[in-house]
């Protein structure tokens, strides 16, 4: 019991990074109907930037609350990778609109190289460290010897969650640029027709699934202490799964996925085996869709027009 | 009214629009003067739609020059032309299906950032009560005649000065289309809205209209005041069959 509440903790942490990431891939794929599968490395990037202005503001300038320098770290990661994710729709995406359904996709798996190469040469292959930001642990309750903890980054990390999709959710449903963005989705020529700039509300869509990535990407960077070159693949691909489980589209629906993959991975390496808790996640994944091939709250295709 | 002297609102000259390396338009010359109430009417695929589409710029003109106050528009993208106030209730209504009736109506006044929204939406509640009724129910749920009343409602949210219409009438029953000419008839008289319509309804448009063109496969072949086609036997013999009238 004890080892289940502490695994359902754990498994919760993670799924909130996999939500935030996968909504990045949940709204782009909804407003042009293409898989970003850039979208992992350009996480990957914004745990970099969130690492080297981390240290730069607690070693250089001497930034002592580390709240502080995490919340600073966190919104320079967001604009950063907000620019990152606007250049490479720009480049990347955008003057392939119109073309075949693939060269995007095609495009995006470049990016994903040229993104992980790119930091690879630039910050070496190797773990890249920081010193633990947060380290407070509370004991929930000990029984038999077993404590059961919920440590401090959980917390900030859960509760980062919860307030941005709020937020995030108010300026889809309630907001000009929110509406603008499902006008797009839904029908991206009516949009023009009624004066909304879609090539600009594309972009901000692809600003916004990365400013989120980037949350992610730092709360990931304070949770496990460490970043990688290659670990933009695994949360990526992750995600990505997530948010198809979840009924790729649907905002909601890559939230929930995205705690379900948390939820299994955890579980499955605690019960069954650490090793094959991938195959578990993806497993789960083929059985939904064949059973749910629209997710699980993602819409079916039926419409009257 | 009849006058077309002046210069036009929206001027369409020798306009060539292509579907890949198939011709739609061969050459189009078509103009709209300020306060009028222009139709287009035409067989199924004579081009249109494509028509009023072009205008838009979406797709955009091969080859002839659209002006709208004088303004080159052809080579504009789609929401900048929407900017100048000329709104459309294009083919299929497309209406946004997983938007309710409210928020279709609020895209419909993004120009103005929603500034004159309750009011104008006021106003279409009196031209077409049913979409009070519907306000919050999704677009896509509603039926075909509703959907058309709220095509035509979200264009004029717009504050537009050139309506276009593309076959309002389509679908509908007898009763709501006479409604809808009714409310657009009323909307030129009053405010001196400007409207260019694309019918299949010949008759109705025709009573409606100052002037008139009839195109058949991509060319305009004729044109006149709305009576003077509504009494050309070639009109006649070709969109009036059938003496429902």
């Amino acid at each position: 019991m004890e080892i289940f509440v502490q695994q359902l903790i754990n498994g919760i942490t993670l799924g909130s990074i996999y939500g935030l990431i996968a909504i990045g891939y949940t709204m782009v794929f909804g407003i042009i109907g293409m898989v970003n599968f850039s979208h992992g490395d350009v996480f990957m990037v914004s745990a970099f930037f969130a690492l080297i202005f981390f240290l730069v503001l607690t070693q250089w300038l001497g930034v002592s609350s580390v709240i502080v320098a995490l919340i600073i770290v966190m919104v320079i990661s967001m604009i950063l990778t907000g620019l990152l994710s606007w250049a490479i729709e720009r480049i990347a995406y955008r003057p392939l609109r119109g073309s075949f359904r693939l060269a995007p996709l095609i495009s995006a798996i470049g990016m994903s190289i040229v993104l992980s190469n790119f930091i690879q040469v630039a910050q070496g292959p190797r773990n890249k460290p920081t010193p633990p930001m947060v380290r407070d642990v509370y004991t929930l309750w000990d029984a038999n010897g077993y404590a059961v903890t919920l440590s401090l980054k959980q917390i900030i990390i859960i509760a980062v969650t919860i307030i941005l999709l709020a937020a995030f959710w108010y300026l889809v449903q309630k907001t000009p640029l929110g509406r603008a963005q499902r006008a797009c989705e839904q029908d991206r020529k009516m949009a023009g027709l009624l004066g909304i700039n879609v090539d600009r509300t594309i972009s901000l869509t692809f600003v916004m699934g990365a400013a989120l990535a980037a949350v992610a990407g730092t709360l990931f960077l304070m949770y496990y202490g460490v970043v990688h070159f290659a670990d933009g693949f695994a949360p990526g691909i992750m995600a990505f799964t997530a948010a198809v489980l979840g009924g790729i589209g649907s905002l909601p629906g890559a939230v929930l996925g995205g705690l379900l993959i948390g939820l299994i991975e955890t579980l499955w390496g605690q019960y069954v085996s650490a090793d094959y808790k991938n195959v578990a996640a993806f497993s789960i994944l083929v059985v939904v869709l064949i059973f749910m091939p629209q997710g699980i709250l993602g819409r079916p295709e039926v419409e009257k027009v | 009214m009849t006058a077309t002297n002046g210069s036009p609102l929206l001027a369409i000259r020798g306009v060539k629009t292509y579907y890949g390396n198939i011709i739609a338009l061969k050459g189009v010359d078509v103009d709209v003067h300020p306060g009028e109430i222009v139709t287009l009417i035409g067989a199924n695929g004579a081009g249109k739609s494509t028509l009023m589409m072009t205008v838009f710029g979406s797709p955009q003109a091969r080859e002839g020059r659209i002006t709208y106050q004088g303004q080159d528009i052809t080579r504009m993208p789609p929401h900048e032309i929407a900017r100048l106030r000329i709104a459309q209730s294009p083919e299929g209504r497309r209406i946004f299906p997983r938007m309710t009736v409210l928020e279709n109506l609020q895209m419909g006044a993004s120009l103005d950032g929603l500034k004159y929204f309750d009011e104008d939406a006021e106003k279409m509640f009196v031209l077409f009560p049913r979409l009070k009724e519907r306000l919050n129910q999704r677009g896509g749920t509603l039926s075909g005649g509703e959907q058309q009343m709220l095509a035509i409602a979200r264009a004029l949210m717009a504050r537009p000065k050139l309506l276009m219409l593309d076959e309002p009438s389509l679908g509908l029953a007898p009763l709501i289309v006479k409604q809808i000419f009714d409310a657009i008839r009323e909307l030129n008289r009053t405010q001196g809205l400007t409207v260019f319509l694309v019918e299949q309804n010949a008759y109705h448009a025709l009573k409606l209209a100052h002037r008139a063109y009839v195109m058949v496969n991509g060319v305009i072949t004729m044109t006149g005041s709305g009576r003077e086609l509504l009494e050309n036997p070639e009109v006649r013999a070709a969109y009036l069959e059938g003496g429902r009238h």
